[in-house]
Order: structure tokens, then sequence, then C-alpha cells
């Protein structure tokens, strides 16, 4: 590819449309324009030079700001349309069946929720597409920013302070006239341009004065904590790097972390509370009396222990780490993991206590209380009369195979089979007790009665572990201080130059707000004879000034 | 002192000053006949003078209301939408500073008592927190992206200005057809609030039960006639009139209700204005807007998105993030609320773009601004109503 | 044309690293990793009904025919009586049978032991952590065949019939 060379003598890379020196136009289209795209300060493109590999092409692809928009309105519209139904992680369907995803779907939104479905809409934000958006995104970011930082670099840097009057002429701020004493307006516009702390370059009768160009950077600064950012959530498929569990731990339970091995969680008690009309003031009687009670915290104190180094798991060989209170928005947290309260379901029975009932007499000949989580074999009531457990059934469901069942470990509908020992009857009478129901073999003389029951909590826990966090929060810092960059930062120039004879042009350049710019340029006026400016988008301006002056 | 009682009425006070504010914006631009005395005429210094006291009431507002609860009143859709509506005309008072531009005020203040007339349909009393909501990051939070929202929000009212200014409203245009059905919108929100009001003034109550999508049993209380009524829904109040149609279990027929009657309500109050004016309201609004400098009112557009961009990048999503990562253990769960923030720092992601190396000023860009206008209220209004996610405290 | 080759190169490698990265997008789970067929099985420390401690490393060089289960749970009561009838003839073959309860209370893997009279080490996992952390077992029964060198043969996760055990405990079985 060969070079451009410039009246001035600088050689360009190909397709340079402003002299990287002396700013005069290169190509015929921007010889002729009324004003220049001061875009990049119309410095070649990388993308714009090479289109002859399968790598150039994929590479100009993605090095488009019209491909990157178009992108972004993918990701944009795609995001929109998987707000439209619940995602499947909201979705309250249990396991993992395909086909049970599709009756709720269709159950609840009919045939577009089938469609919604099928079209894979349900797990958007999983689908590979999505993630091949996002990937595109990350890809043109880069290879977009990468093309346009480097020139844009090197034609700031080699700017040259005595522009050709020709890129004078084709800014959009722009003024030339004869004063009366150009030498003086030039030195007055020097102080002035100074004390609004500009950066003012002074060569062969031109001035460059420079504002904030460090602005310039910001897009690219930000664009680089957006990767940073992508990089950490790419960093998630690692393994180890991240975990994320839930558990259910009932009050009293210890259990080991799922996804944290070697370590284990007590939950010592579980507490909720409401907010109550009296303690909360006046002020929010209102809304209790409107919405019931307002759950004001819910908490479980637990205790944290660590297998000892070297145990084994399964061991009891455990040491004390912590004791914490966790609450929303307070996790636990240790070595990298945090453990956030949920959920909680209240009311799961704990124990319960009978006693046993002389039928005749209707006297009790004493109490006993069974740990349903723990049912001891033999319980002594004295005087010779004992209860024997003979067998406990925690979710009792009936008769099954002959033999009465309990559908899973969990305390939700217990029955016994009592074997009742008293000095009447030494080996014992046989009852099965559930509740609201005693079958006996034949009558007995004694009954085991429901006196009471405690119950506890269950406490919903999720366990995470997410080693990326300092990577996300890093990308979104530096997002952030080139986003502010960027955007409170304007890069302002202007050049004041002496024509020929009294002859002083002017012009201007920032890459955002002309408002101040322009203000700048009337600061600067009100010390120094300057010629008036135009600013060539503004067609109205000129209308009030003519309006104003013939007032 | 009853801080709540207080509150409340600060926040009239507020409301009529932007009520008062706006007719002398009104004179400032309709007197002026030149640039200088657009920018200096009394009428737009006691309109801004004006604006800054019904701010400082709405402060008041915000203040005493926050001393009463006792954490920042931004906890609900009332109080949410109405600390939205203070920024808004925060934000407004920092760019007429900057600016001197009436015509701004001329348009946003009048948005911004539409919104909190808005808010003050919904539930006003104060709730306690849930354990959820229970920390600092909620102030922190929700205060920066209503701060960001509210200083896009001015890029669209400036927008708006440019384009009742530029677009040609004596030939039919889609552009035309477009700016119209924006002020239309606006008058549905009337018509929400003059409906709403006009009901509840009346004390109608219909009570009934249903059967949700769970299949679960529940009551629901109606305030204005049951126009459609929800699943299997069964009458209690015996006196009041009857569904016209009972919708399937996944739609909310009180909202859908709510919507008709305000539709409703908003169409006949369009008619009226057409009928008394016998002018679209564009074409109303066109000789107010005609003072502003359409190359001003494109800066300030851009400026604002320039702003308010990186408060919202770090109030919707940042601090959000941090926040949903201590209440909810992940930092993102593309919960709808989550997600059309997202959908919005895209969309001015996108704006910004097309802006810098597309070209696309003036019009384009207006019409860009508008948009983003209507995203961030989608995200207020319609993701709250209707999609519920996480974030449905309201 | 180096300078040409130059660029071509760069900009092929940092498409193929993005590339890449996408690939990796796609690919990686972020579940946790669950055992599989040929994977050494981890070690774990349990006490039997007596309150005696158990190592799986303790029955290194034979077969373990390692089952999880639960008192409520009816095919772990169906399998269970063949698993006991086999289980005595295969000890002597270098096979062992380890069962782990899942959590439950004593009181019910003691009642269950004398029902259906089992004579091999029952274990009770109390906190859960080798059926869950370690094994990750989700459906009950679950049936790991662990060889002699402790890798495991083949994970079995349902009821199994009185043919299927024989066939499987043979699988494990030494030379």
């Amino acid at each position: 590819m060969s070079k451009i060379k410039c009246q001035c003598g600088h050689e360009n890379p190909f397709g340079t449309v402003l002299c990287e020196k002396c700013g005069r136009p290169l190509t015929d289209e921007a010889q002729k324009s009324e004003m220049v795209d001061m875009r990049y300060e119309g410095s070649a493109r990388r993308s714009q030079t090479y289109k002859k590999s399968v790598i150039d092409k994929i590479w100009n692809f993605f090095s488009s700001v019209k491909i990157g928009v178009s992108i972004i309105i993918a990701v944009l519209a795609t995001s929109a349309i998987g707000t439209i139904f619940p995602q499947k992680f909201y979705v309250p369907v249990s396991g993992n069946d395909p086909s049970e995803y599709l009756e709720y779907y269709e159950r609840l939104y009919g045939t577009v929720g089938k469609l919604y479905y099928q079209l894979g809409f349900y797990d958007m934000y999983n689908s590979w597409w999505f993630k091949v958006l996002i990937g595109m995104l990350g890809t043109s970011i880069i290879i977009a920013s990468l093309d346009r930082v480097i020139p844009l670099y090197k034609s700031l840097t080699k700017q040259r302070t005595k522009r050709h009057p020709s890129f004078m002429k084709r800014q959009r701020i722009y003024g030339a006239s004869n004063v009366s004493d150009p030498d003086e307006s030039f030195n007055n516009a020097e102080k002035a341009l100074k004390d609004l702390h500009y950066k003012v370059k002074v060569e062969d009768g031109a001035i460059l004065a420079e504002k904030n160009r460090f602005g310039r950077w910001g897009p690219y600064v930000n664009h680089t904590g957006l990767i940073i950012f992508l990089l950490g959530v790419l960093m998630r498929g690692i393994p180890g790097f991240y975990v994320d569990e839930t558990m259910w731990i009932r009050e009293g339970e210890t259990r080991e972390i799922p996804g944290a091995p070697g370590y284990l969680l007590e939950n010592v008690d579980f507490s909720v509370e409401t907010y109550s009309k009296g303690e909360a003031d006046e002020v929010f009687g209102e809304a209790i009396d409107n919405n019931g009670a307002i759950v004001s915290e819910f908490k479980s104190d637990v205790k944290l222990y660590k297998e000892k180094e070297g145990s084994l798991p399964g061991s009891s060989d455990v040491e004390f780490m912590k004791e914490y209170p966790i609450i929303v928005n307070k996790p636990l947290k240790f070595d990298g993991y945090s453990i956030f309260q949920m959920d909680y379901k209240t009311g799961e029975l704990k124990t319960m206590t009978f006693s046993l009932m002389n039928k005749k007499t209707e006297q009790s000949v004493g109490e006993f209380t069974i740990d349903l989580n723990e049912p001891a074999k033999d319980y002594d009531l004295g005087n010779g009369t004992s209860i024997e457990l003979m067998e406990y059934y925690a979710d009792y469901d009936g008769i099954v195979d002959g033999q009465p069942s309990s559908k899973s470990p969990i305390p939700n509908n217990p029955a016994f089979i009592f074997n009742m020992k008293t000095p009447e009857h030494p080996d014992g009478e046989k009852s099965f007790v559930a509740i609201r129901q005693t079958l006996e073999v034949e009558p007995n003389d004694y009954e085991a009665k429901f006196l009471s029951a405690e119950t506890r909590d269950a406490s919903g826990l999720t366990i995470r572990k997410d080693k990326t966090l300092y990577i996300l929060l890093l990308g979104g810092i530096v997002f952030m201080i080139g986003v502010i960059q960027g955007s409170y930062w304007q890069h302002r120039r202007i050049w004041i130059q002496k024509g020929s004879g009294s002859e002083m042009l002017i012009a201007a350049h920032t890459n955002k707000n002309w408002y101040t710019l322009k203000k700048d340029l009337d600061k600067v006026k009100e010390v120094a004879t300057l010629p008036t400016y135009t600013d060539k988008q503004d067609k109205e301006a000129v209308i009030d000034t003519t309006e104003g002056e013939t007032k | 002192m009853d801080y709540a009682a207080l509150s409340a009425n600060l926040l009239l006070v507020s409301f009529i000053a932007y009520l008062v504010g706006t007719l002398f914006f009104g004179g400032a631009v309709k007197v002026s006949k030149t640039e200088k005395t657009y920018k200096d005429s009394m009428w737009g210094k006691i309109g801004i003078v004006v604006t800054i006291i019904g701010f400082v009431a709405q402060l008041g507002y915000f203040i005493t209301r926050w001393i009463a609860a006792g954490h920042a009143p931004v906890s609900n859709m009332f109080e949410f939408t109405t600390a939205f509506s203070m920024m808004l005309v925060g934000s407004f008072i920092l760019i007429f500073f900057i600016y001197k531009t009436p015509s701004l005020g001329l348009f946003a203040l009048p948005i911004a008592i539409v919104i909190i007339a808005y808010a003050s349909m919904f539930p006003r009393e104060i709730t306690p927190l849930i354990p959820a909501l229970k920390s600092y990051w909620l102030t922190v939070h929700v205060i920066t992206a209503a701060l960001g929202e509210s200083i896009l929000a001015i890029s669209a009212v400036a927008g708006l200005i440019y384009l009742a200014k530029n677009v040609d409203l004596t030939k039919k245009s889609k552009e035309r057809f477009w700016l119209e059905a924006v002020m239309f919108t606006v008058v549905l929100v009337l018509g929400f609030v003059v409906s709403s009001t006009a009901f509840s003034l009346s004390g109608y109550e219909a009570d009934f039960t249903y059967v949700d999508k769970n299949g679960k049993a529940s009551e629901m209380t109606y305030n204005m006639p049951p126009l459609f009524g929800m699943s299997e829904y069964e009458q209690v109040t015996t006196d009041t009139m009857k569904p016209w149609f009972e919708m399937p279990a996944i739609v909310n027929a009180k909202t859908l209700t709510t919507f008709v009657w305000s539709l409703f309500t908003g169409i006949i109050l369009y008619i009226l204005i057409r009928l008394i004016f016998r002018r679209p309201i564009a074409a109303l609004l066109q000789p107010f807007a005609k003072k502003a400098n359409s190359q001003l009112m494109d800066e300030i557009g851009y400026r604002s998105v320039l702003i308010g961009f990186p408060v919202f990048t770090l109030g919707a999503l940042i601090f959000a993030m941090i926040w949903a990562h201590e209440a909810w253990s992940r930092f993102w769960g593309w919960d709808p609320k989550e997600v059309w923030a997202l959908i919005t720092w895209l969309f001015y992601a996108a704006f910004l773009h097309l802006r810098l190396s597309q070209g696309w000023e003036g019009k384009k860009s207006a019409w860009l601004a508008v948009a983003g206008f209507v995203i961030i209220m989608f995200n207020l209004v319609a993701v709250n109503l209707i999609i519920a996610g996480l974030h449905s405290y309201a | 044309m180096d300078k040409k080759k130059k660029r071509l190169f760069i900009r092929g490698a940092i498409l193929l690293v993005l590339a890449a990265a996408i690939i990796f997008a796609l690919t990686s789970k972020k579940e946790t990793k669950v055992l599989a067929v040929g994977d050494k099985a981890p070690n774990f420390e349990l006490q039997d009904m007596n309150g005696k401690k158990v190592k799986l490393s303790d029955y290194e060089g034979q077969g373990v025919f390692l089952n999880f289960w639960g008192t409520w749970c009816p095919p772990c009561k169906k399998e269970m009586p063949y698993i006991e009838k086999h289980s005595k003839e295969f000890t002597n073959k270098g096979v062992q049978v380890l069962s782990v309860n899942i959590g439950e209370s004593e009181f019910k893997v003691n009642t269950f032991i004398d029902q259906y009279g089992l004579t091999f080490p029952v274990l009770i996992d109390k906190n859960k952590s080798v059926s869950r952390n370690s094994y990750n077992v989700v459906p009950l029964p679950t049936t790991m065949l662990i060889d002699k060198n402790g890798v495991i043969k083949q994970i079995v996760t349902r009821e199994m019939s009185e043919a299927e055990i024989v066939s499987l405990m043979e699988s494990i079985q030494p030379e």
C-alpha cells in the first residue's frame, strides 16, 4: 500500500483524510466539502486499509461501528424477549424434565407459551446464540477500539501547531477577517487562553490551544473495563472458580455445606420477626392494617465448623470456626465462601409429647416425649411403667405392601407403634398411633394420648463462591473511570493564525460540548480583537443575531 | 412534630409551585422576541425562582418522610416515582443554569407534574422495609439510579422541544404521527390520574374472590367498576356491576380494568382538547418550542445523555450488582427489572455510538432521546405492574 | 511484504483467542463436578452402628460394593435382602459390602437392620458430607462399584435385581 505524501512533506498512511501533521485535506471529497469530518482526526482507520484475506475481512467486519451498534441492538432485543414470560430459573418446576417445562408454559400462556418454550426463549440467557452474541459484542469492542485508538494516538501526537488554512476553513467553527493590530491580538489571545487553562503552543505566528486531550481516551478506557468484566464472567466457567449451591438446614441440625467440602454448619436457632404495630409507632400502622403482618427480619444463628487438617469426609473430627447470625443482606463469609439467608419454612414437627392414659379411670400414669429426629427406643415412666417404641414412621403414608410406610424421612405426619408396659401388662399392649388415629389389635387398657408438640424451623441458605468478583469489580471501576473521563472532559482545541497582511484566522473544534467551547472563545474575544466566527452547524444563530441587531 | 403529615403538605406545595413555574416559563417564551430577551426575561427569572421553591419543598418532603419512616423514601412505587420527579426538576434546574433556556422549563415541569400525579395514584402510606430492602444500598442504589434516569430524561425533554420545533406539522408524515402519539401517551397518563381520582373520591369498591394462576383461591378489591373479572371470579359485593369478561388466570384483570378505564378517560380528554383547540397537541406546543435554538436543544439533549449515562451505569448497574450480590447472593440474576436496566443502558450506548460515529444528530438524535425515555418509563411502569419479578415491591 | 505478514499474524492471533473464548463460554458448565466411572473413589470415615470408625481405605485391595440408601425408600427396601443374601459369599471372594444411610436416626436404622437381618457394616452419614459433597448422590438407592484399586467401575442409580447384584459383585471381584 502506498503512502500519501502531503504538500507539507509529511507521509501519511493510506486512507488518511486529513494530513496528520498540517491538516490539509487529502481526499477529493474532503477538499470539496465545506466542513470536514473530524472523527478520529481524519486519520486512517486500519480496517479501511486492507481488504484482502479472510482474516482481514473478518477483522473489518468487527471493526465497523455499524456492526457494533447492530450487535448491541440484537442483544437488547433478545434480552427484551427474554422478559416476556418468566425464564426457566424462575419457573416453579422441580427437576429437569423438559416436558414439565413445556407443560408449564403451555398451561399458563397457551400456544404462545408453547412457542416460547420451543424456540428456546424460556432459557434465553443461557442459550448458545445469546452467548455468541455477547462474544461478538466483546470481539467488536476489542477490534473496533484497537483499530481506532492507535491511529488517533498517532495523529494527536503528530499534530502541528500551525495548520494549513484549508484545514482551518473546513472547521465547524471558523472566522477570518482583518484586524487592526494582529500582533497585539495574537499576544492577548495567547494570554487569555492560558488564563482559561488551555495548553498553548505557539509556532510561527500560529497558536494551538488545547485542553483535556485525555478525555479522548475515555472510550478506550471504558471499553477496556467492559472487556475485563466480560473476561471475569468467562472465568466463572473455570472449575473451582464458582460455586452456587442451596441447602435446607433445620434447627439443631449440623450439615456439611454443599459445595464447600470440609466445612460444616450447625443451625443453632432460626427466628422470624414481624413488625408489630406497637413498636413501629403510628408510622407503619396504616401499612400494617392494609397489608397484614410484614416480616421485618429472619435470621439463622449458626455455628461454623471445619474438618481438621488431614481428616476424612464424614469424620467427626472438626474444629469450631465461628458463630454468626445470618440475615438477609448480611451473609456469613469465610475462606472465599458466602452463605446467604434466602428462605425459610416454619413449623416442622420436632418433638411430640404423649400421656399414657388408663382408659377406665381416665387418669394419666405418666408422660413421655419423643424426639422425632432422633427417637429413643425406651421411655421409662416409673412405677414399673414404660413405653417401648417399636416402629416409627416419620411421614406416614398408609399401608404399602402390607406394611405401614413412610414416604420421606421428614416428620410431616408421624406415626408410631408403641408397646405400653404397665404393672397389669408387663409384656405390654401394642398400639399404632398416628395423628388423629389409634389402632389396636385387641382393645387395650391403656392408650398413648397426644398432648403437645414442639416445632422447629428450617432455614434455606445459598452457598456462593465467586473468585471472579474482584475481576468484575475491577472491570466496573475501569469502565466508570473511562466513561467519566470521556463524558465529563471534552477535548477542545482552538487555532489562531496570522494570515497574510493584517488578516487573522480563527478555528475551533471539540469532540463534544460546543456551547462551552464557544463561551471560551467569547471570553478570549473579550480581551483580544479576533475575527467573528460562525458555527456552521447552527443555522439559527445567524437569524438570532440579526434579530438582535435590528432591535 | 408529625413528620408524615408535614411531608405530605410539602409535596403539595411543590406540586403547586411547579404548576405556577410552568405558567411563568410559558410567559417567558411567549413575550420574548429575541434571543437576549428570551434568556434574560423577568418571566423566566420568576419561573426559575418558583421552580426552586418547589424543588426545595419537594426536597423537604423527601427529608421529612425519610425521618418519619427511618429509611430513604424510595422503597415503593409512590416513593420512587416521586423521587424521580424531584430529581427530574433538580436536573432541569442544573441544566437551566448552564444554558438559560425557559423552553426547557416549559416542557420539563409539566412532565414532572404528570409524574407526581401518577405517583400519587399508588398507595401513599409509609411501609416498613422487608428484609431484602434493609440495607444502606437501598439508599445508594436507588437514589443514584433515579438520578441517572432523571438526567437522561432531560435529554428526552430537549429532544421533544427539538422535534416540536422542527417537525413539519402542516404535512402528513410519520414524524408528525409519532410526535402526536407521544403527546397522546401523556394525555393517557392524565386519563389514568383523572379516572383513579374520580373513582377513589366516589369511594368505589367491589370485592371478588378468584383462582390465581397457581390454582389458589384469592381475594381482590377493585377500586374501579370491574370491566374484566379475574379467572373464575365470584362477586362478594353484590350491588356493584358484573364484569363484562372473565380473563384467563395469567392476566391481572384488575390492572387491565384500570388500563381500559385510563384509556377511555384519556381518549375523552384527548378528543376534548382537539375539539376545543381544533388542532393537534403537538401543533399547540409548536409556538412555544419555536423560540428555542435547535442547535442548543440538540446540544442539551446530547450533553444530558453524557452526564446521565455514567450516573445511570453506576446506580442502576454497578451499585445494583453489588447490592444484589449481598442480598440475593448473585450480582446478576436476569430479573426483568435488571434486564430492563441493561436494555436502557444498551440503548443509550447505541445512542452514543450512533451519534459519535454515524453522525446521528438533530432529529434522529432527538427521536432516540425520546425513545430512551419511553424505555425508562416502561421499566418503571410496565415492568413493575405487569412483568412482576423480585423488584415488584410496589 | 514482511509488515503485511506480521499484521496478518497479529490479527489472526487476536481473532483466534476471541473465538476460543466464545467456544469456552459455550462449552464450560458451572455445575459442580459429579463423580464418574473411572474416577478414584473419594476416601471417607464414618461410624458404624457400634461406634467403630470405618474408612473406605480399610478395604484397599478388595472390591467395595458401596450402597447409599434410606429406610423410607421403597426400592432400597426391595434390593436390601438380595444384597444381604450375597454379601457373605462375596466377602470370602474379596468383595465387601458397605452401606451408607443418609442422615437418619439410629433408631430407624437399627430397626431396619433388625428387620432385614443385615450383617454387613451399616454407616450413617449424619452430616450428609459423604453423600452430598464427596459422592454427589441424588436418587436413592445409588450403588457404586469400586474395584481393588479404588477406582469406580460402575454407578447404578436405581433398584437392582438379584441377578444384577450378583453380576455387579462379580465384576469387582479381585483376580
